[in-house]
């Protein structure tokens, strides 16, 4: 095979497993918009904010430390233990869940009733005080986020294909490990979704707000219920951005780009999220290997959204989006 | 007991629909152009005009331009530092190629350009709405700014990739580069935030405005009582995208002097400039004014007393900046959605009865 497509091919499944990462974002925002309405702008900070949490447990941090230091003129930085990878999962999932409890609590409750693009400001503003209130609370500096996942090129993957072909493929295990990940986290949704109680009153929530409330729902419930499993995607996503690339700031401009993803599959499907995952992180990768060497490189920054938008002319609920229709 | 609009007679129709009805209003607003024309230039100095009146002037011109569009047309869009860019090259590249006209006409053109450049962006509003059309307008964004680092020709293929401003002078008196003196700086932006404002509260205001107003509260229903929605989104997006334009061009020539596309017009000013227009008021030319001022004062004010009074390190500043920032937009959005300048509004409104409770 000539060598050109082997390389196509390479970079098409790296791709894919990059589009895998944008799906896990993209996962979290359809699930509050289908549960609430609410265009979760944070969802890539609160990513970033869950990783934070997961490294400063870990490692034993003092939160605030940075702060108390200023303030008092200690010097504080570290608890004497760390805390295993498996309990500090736990407890980063409890802080996304009392972080859920009271974005529900002070924020959304507040805004019921509001234009869509109002609770779409909102959700920016609280991106940007979460992303003050992380880096206050566990500091700036890049953190290496280890929870044991396997990392470094697949050997096998090298192996077969080299047997086949005569040219490895290069194909990190993290992204294995994050493609198997999200299968699982998608399956076990659809099934909560499907087969619970809490899933069904879900989907209630998602069809019609008060059909469901005059049915005896909670809407405050599954508010709070939502943005907590939101928060755990989130956590998850974070984990796997974080064992990508470091803890950083820039994990959240990286999810910005779940956003495209979203306009691509359209807001209220799941299936919709991991397919146009994919498509972009498939889409972005060939583009730049094909025609970015042409016009200068770097084209992965904007591709998504360039695409997103000239698909969105032509079809703008996106791919498995439900029809928009306009009423006076 | 002072603001009041009676024994203020109106004799004409002229009179009736003037910008200020009460005569206090119409004082406070020729004091106001006394000191800001005659008074301020003389005790201006290095450290005020760079730190808060050229941002605070500059930023308003973008945030009436953003206003137009979003709190006016209803069409959100977090493209603006993109669209600062284009200003910004296109004053470059005029005042490369063309040094002998005027800085002034290069930056009305530069305005204009990135008119053409925000209705070519714009277009997509026609079938995408709400929160579509701003992820749509990120497209624009990112597109843009990819477009100023990688194409040579926009920065005069100069090494290091930025962009300065060359020496010009209006009138005799030098306006950008480094031997600026302050109060030209500040006259300059001075003069165009007037004559811009006074252009966007007339256009508002009239025949322009209402359609805006009509698509923004509901599209379907402006169009069928006639109201072109092509016409009307993207005449909003040349105007808007005329006002970024020219803050940008000004930011870059008056105010930076030297800048590079990534790092000066990023994703942040976007938001920067959304924020000033949701916490000074969508919808509302003083809202764009007191939005400005107060997201240009509140990180001065905050590094004075925390870096400076309480001796914090400055990024614990910085970070407690972001916190503070979005916890106002979570808080005005929540009790206020209608910004400072409703809070203004309403102050108006009690200051005509006072002191009387009805």
């Amino acid at each position: 095979m000539p060598e050109q497509l082997l390389f196509a091919m390479e970079v098409t499944l790296n791709g894919l497993m990059a589009g895998v990462l944008y799906a896990l974002v993209a996962l979290g925002f359809v699930l509050i918009f289908k549960a609430s309405g609410i265009f979760n702008y944070a969802q890539g900070v609160m990513a970033l904010f869950a990783a934070l949490t997961l490294v400063g447990i870990q490692q034993g941090q003092v939160p605030f430390a940075h702060l108390i230091n200023a303030v008092f003129g200690t010097e504080v930085h570290h608890f004497p233990w760390q805390v295993p990878s498996l309990i500090a999962i736990v407890l980063a999932a409890g802080v996304m869940i009392l972080f859920a409890w009271i974005v529900e609590k002070y924020v959304l409750q507040h805004l019921i009733g509001q234009p869509d693009i109002i609770l779409f400001m909102a959700t920016i503003g609280l991106a940007y005080f979460m992303e003050g209130f992380g880096d206050i609370m566990w500091g700036s500096d890049i953190k290496k986020l280890d929870v044991g996942l396997p990392q470094g090129m697949n050997a096998t993957i090298d192996q077969v294909t080299f047997d086949w072909f005569g040219y490895g493929f290069f194909i990190d295990n993290l992204d294995i490990v994050a493609a198997i990940v999200a299968s699982l986290l998608v399956a076990a949704l659809t099934i909560f979704s499907q087969y619970s109680k809490q899933g069904r009153a879900l989907r209630a929530v998602a069809d019609d707000h008060s059909a469901a409330l005059s049915v005896g729902i909670s809407l405050r419930f599954i508010w709070v219920l939502v943005w907590s499993i939101a928060g755990f995607v989130a956590l998850v996503a974070g984990i796997m951005w974080g064992a990508k690339s470091g803890v950083q700031f820039s994990l959240s401009l990286i999810a910005l780009k779940a956003l495209p993803v979203l306009m691509l599959g359209g807001f209220t499907s799941i299936p919709g999220a991991i397919v146009g995952g994919l498509i972009i992180g498939v889409g972005e990768q060939l583009f730049e290997f094909t025609i970015g060497p042409m016009i200068g490189g770097a084209t992965q920054n904007w591709f998504a959204y360039v695409l997103a938008l000239i698909f969105l002319i032509f079809r703008p609920q996106g791919l498995f989006g439900e029809k928009i229709i306009e009423r006076v | 007991m002072f603001y009041r609009e009676a024994g203020d007679f109106k004799t004409s129709y002229r009179d009736d629909s003037q910008t200020f009805p009460i005569r206090l209003d119409r004082m406070g607003y020729y004091i106001l152009m006394f000191v800001a024309f005659l008074v301020v230039p003389f005790f201006i100095n290095d450290y005020w005009v760079n730190a808060v009146f050229a941002p605070f002037l500059i930023y308003a011109i973008a945030a009436l331009g953003l206003n137009i569009l979003t709190g006016y047309a209803g069409q959100v869009s977090l493209g603006t530092g993109g669209f600062m860019a284009v200003g910004a090259y296109a004053s470059y590249k005029l005042m490369t190629s063309f040094p002998e006209v005027s800085i002034l006409i290069h930056i009305i053109l530069a305005g204009g350009i990135t008119a053409v450049v925000g209705v070519a962006f714009g277009l997509p509003s026609l079938r995408i709405k709400g929160f579509y059309l701003a992820v749509a307008t990120l497209a624009a964004q990112f597109f843009l700014v990819w477009v100023f680092n990688k194409v040579p020709w926009f920065y005069n293929y100069s090494a290091s990739g930025q962009i300065n401003a060359p020496e010009r002078s209006v009138f005799g008196v030098i306006v950008t580069g480094p031997n600026t003196e302050a109060w030209a700086k500040y006259m300059i932006c001075l003069v165009f935030v007037v004559v811009l404002a006074w252009v966007a509260r007339n256009l508002t205001r009239g025949m322009m405005g209402r359609k805006w107003m009509g698509i923004r509260d509901m599209d379907i229903a402006a169009e069928i009582i006639g109201v072109n929605p092509l016409m009307a989104k993207m005449s909003a997006f040349a105007v808007s995208s005329f006002f970024v334009g020219i803050a940008g061009a000004l930011f870059f020539t008056v105010y930076l002097g030297a800048a590079e596309a990534g790092e000066a017009f990023g994703i942040t000013k976007s938001f920067l400039i959304l924020f000033m227009i949701i916490i000074g008021g969508l919808g509302s030319i003083f809202g764009s004014f007191a939005g400005a001022a107060f997201m240009v004062l509140m990180p001065v004010f905050l590094k004075n007393v925390l870096v400076g009074g309480l001796g914090w390190p400055t990024d614990l500043a910085a970070h407690f900046e972001f916190m503070i920032v979005g916890g106002l937009i979570v808080v005005f959005l929540i009790v206020e959605p209608h910004g400072l300048a409703q809070l203004w509004r309403l102050t108006k409104e009690k200051l005509r009865l006072w002191p009387f409770p009805h």
